[in-house]
């Protein structure tokens, strides 16, 4: 990872330099109300570097994320604007990644995306034209060779100049392939990861060192995804419906042990000690911080963790 | 094979409402083999309609009839002597290209199908059949340990399994397995991982139902 860089992207400035990078979520509405994208957007201004705008997450129809995106970064934030491979063939993916790069944003994460029965339009037709590292692969294409999928060359200065993230999730299964599928997304030319909500962090740990062992660090950023737990009762829940995702009894136990008004201080607290490790760990260049529905205790968990100011490059 | 089951009684019992006298056809190909729209499948579905009506004031007259195949005309050609407003309807107990066929072969009956064309599977165990292919009309299975990523993981990834993959199941349902999970422990079995770090292609669609309905045509069999 050199120090040229490939696009006009601050995430790219933060990590390139060397700083721990910190980045946030932002989920568009359900509606066409710009102020509750503005009102979000308050909390994270001055305390991310980017942040991730969600893509019709959970298959539950949003704001588009292009909208939202450009939204947040008239008020202040840099965009991390996701596309999810389930709505979209190749024509509208590339179609909307000129359309974004032409707009001004500078980060595009490609995910898969959650499959339409979880969300409000289980009825739906889902595309799945291309798979998450296919488009990762075409995306680089387009910037740095200036081809379009169908070889098509874009002019020199009509390149869309993004700076490419994906996701890793190493508490999926099978476990033993979860590295290796990491590997496959860097192979594809993604420049920085992001991960699911880490708990685990023995199995995180395990995950992170056979990363740094096989090189990928070298050539990609991997960022901690961090979810401060609010509750108990949240705890629990996400240890028995979310997949992808184990949660230590531990976690549980500390939180049993704190009166139900102090839980999600304590969470915060418990976060906090977890980013302080990731500072420490091999391998990991920031964090991103996942507070759905929950921005506003954004700058709560920055100043604690000790993650501001942020630096401005 | 193809892969049928019958419709829900209510549906089938609104397609004979207003009917007197109605045919049903099964067809001995794949709906026989999956129990759906055989001989006997056909029987069933005469008495069940038959007894229903028997409550009417003119109960229904329901014959049947069980043809080779639905989906070759030289069969279709055989229940001409069924045709010519005989009945008021024909159902179908084929997949859903014997009512194209016989509706092209026969215009100006009423041909209903009786069954839903599910998916092309096999049979796992004796009354449980599972999705194996989606006729993308290029197959690319010995790459993946012999499964099909395309018809077998939710989202036809061709770089599995998503983040959604847990203990061996799909996110869509526990019903379901996850074949990328198959498809990876096939592969460490194997010891092929290095072949499999490739990033596999990105599909052609247009062998699949993308490029437009598909037809084959063998010179060598036209006469």
């Amino acid at each position: 990872m050199s120090g040229n860089l490939k696009t006009q992207s601050n995430l790219e400035k933060i990590l390139t330099s060397g700083n721990f990078a910190v980045t946030g979520e932002l989920g568009p509405p359900r509606s066409a109300r710009k102020s509750d994208v503005t009102e979000k957007a308050k909390h994270l201004v001055g305390n991310v570097d980017s942040v991730n705008v969600t893509d019709n997450q959970t298959a539950v129809v949003r704001m588009s994320s292009l909208a939202a995106s450009l939204i947040a970064q008239q008020n202040g934030l840099e965009a991390n604007m996701q596309m999810v491979c389930r709505d979209r063939n190749r024509i509208a993916m590339q179609s909307d990644i000129l359309g974004a790069a032409a707009l001004g944003i500078n980060n595009l994460l490609i995910l898969s995306g959650d499959h339409q029965t979880f969300g409000d339009h289980p009825e739906a037709k889902n595309v799945y034209d291309l798979d998450s590292i296919n488009l990762i692969r075409a995306l680089k294409n387009m910037r740095d060779e200036g081809r379009l999928m169908s070889g098509q060359e874009i002019p020199e200065d009509g390149r869309p100049k993004l700076f490419i993230g994906a996701a890793y999730n190493p508490f999926a299964d099978p476990e033993d392939y979860r590295v290796i599928r990491a590997a496959k997304k860097v192979e594809a030319g993604v420049d920085f990861m992001q991960s699911q909500c880490i708990y685990d962090m023995a199995r995180f740990r395990k995950f992170m060192a056979k990363a740094v062992e096989m090189g990928l660090t070298e050539k990609c950023y991997f960022l901690a995804g961090v979810t401060p737990l609010k509750s108990l009762g949240m705890a629990k829940y996400m240890k028995n419906n979310v997949p992808g995702i184990t949660m230590p009894d531990s976690y549980i136990e500390r939180l049993k042990g704190v009166a139900k008004d102090k839980q999600a201080e304590e969470g915060i607290k418990m976060a906090s000690e977890q980013i302080q490790e990731f500072k420490e760990m091999k391998g990991i260049s920031g964090v991103h911080l996942m507070l759905v529905e929950w921005e506003h205790m954004v700058p709560t968990i920055v100043k604690e963790a000790k993650l501001v100011p942020r630096p401005q490059l | 094979m193809i892969i049928a089951e019958r419709k829900p009684m209510e549906e089938i019992k609104g397609f004979v409402a207003d009917k007197k006298k109605v045919c049903v056809i099964g067809c001995r190909g794949c709906v026989t083999v999956c129990n759906a729209g055989g001989t006997k499948e056909v029987e069933v579905l005469a008495s069940l309609l038959r007894l229903d009506s028997s409550k009417n004031d003119s109960p229904l007259q329901v014959d049947e009839f069980t043809l080779e195949r639905q989906c070759d005309p030289e069969y279709i050609d055989e229940v001409s002597h069924l045709m010519d407003k005989r009945y008021d309807a024909i159902l179908s107990m084929a997949c859903s290209i014997g009512p194209q066929f016989l509706s092209r072969r026969y215009p100006a009956e009423r041909v209903y199908p009786v069954l839903n064309t599910c998916f092309l599977g096999g049979a796992l165990a004796h009354g449980i059949w599972a999705e194996h292919c989606q006729a993308c009309g290029n197959c690319i299975i010995h790459k993946f340990g012999g499964l099909c990523p395309i018809s077998r993981c939710s989202k036809s990834l061709l770089n599995g399994p998503c983040g959604g993959s847990s203990g061996g199941k799909c996110e869509v349902s526990k019903e379901i397995d996850c074949v990328w999970q198959l498809i990876v422990e096939k592969i460490l079995q194997e010891g092929k991982m290095d072949d499999f770090m490739k990033i596999d292609l990105v599909k052609d669609w247009r062998s699949s139902r993308d490029g437009g309905p598909r037809k084959i045509v063998r010179q060598e069999l036209l006469k």
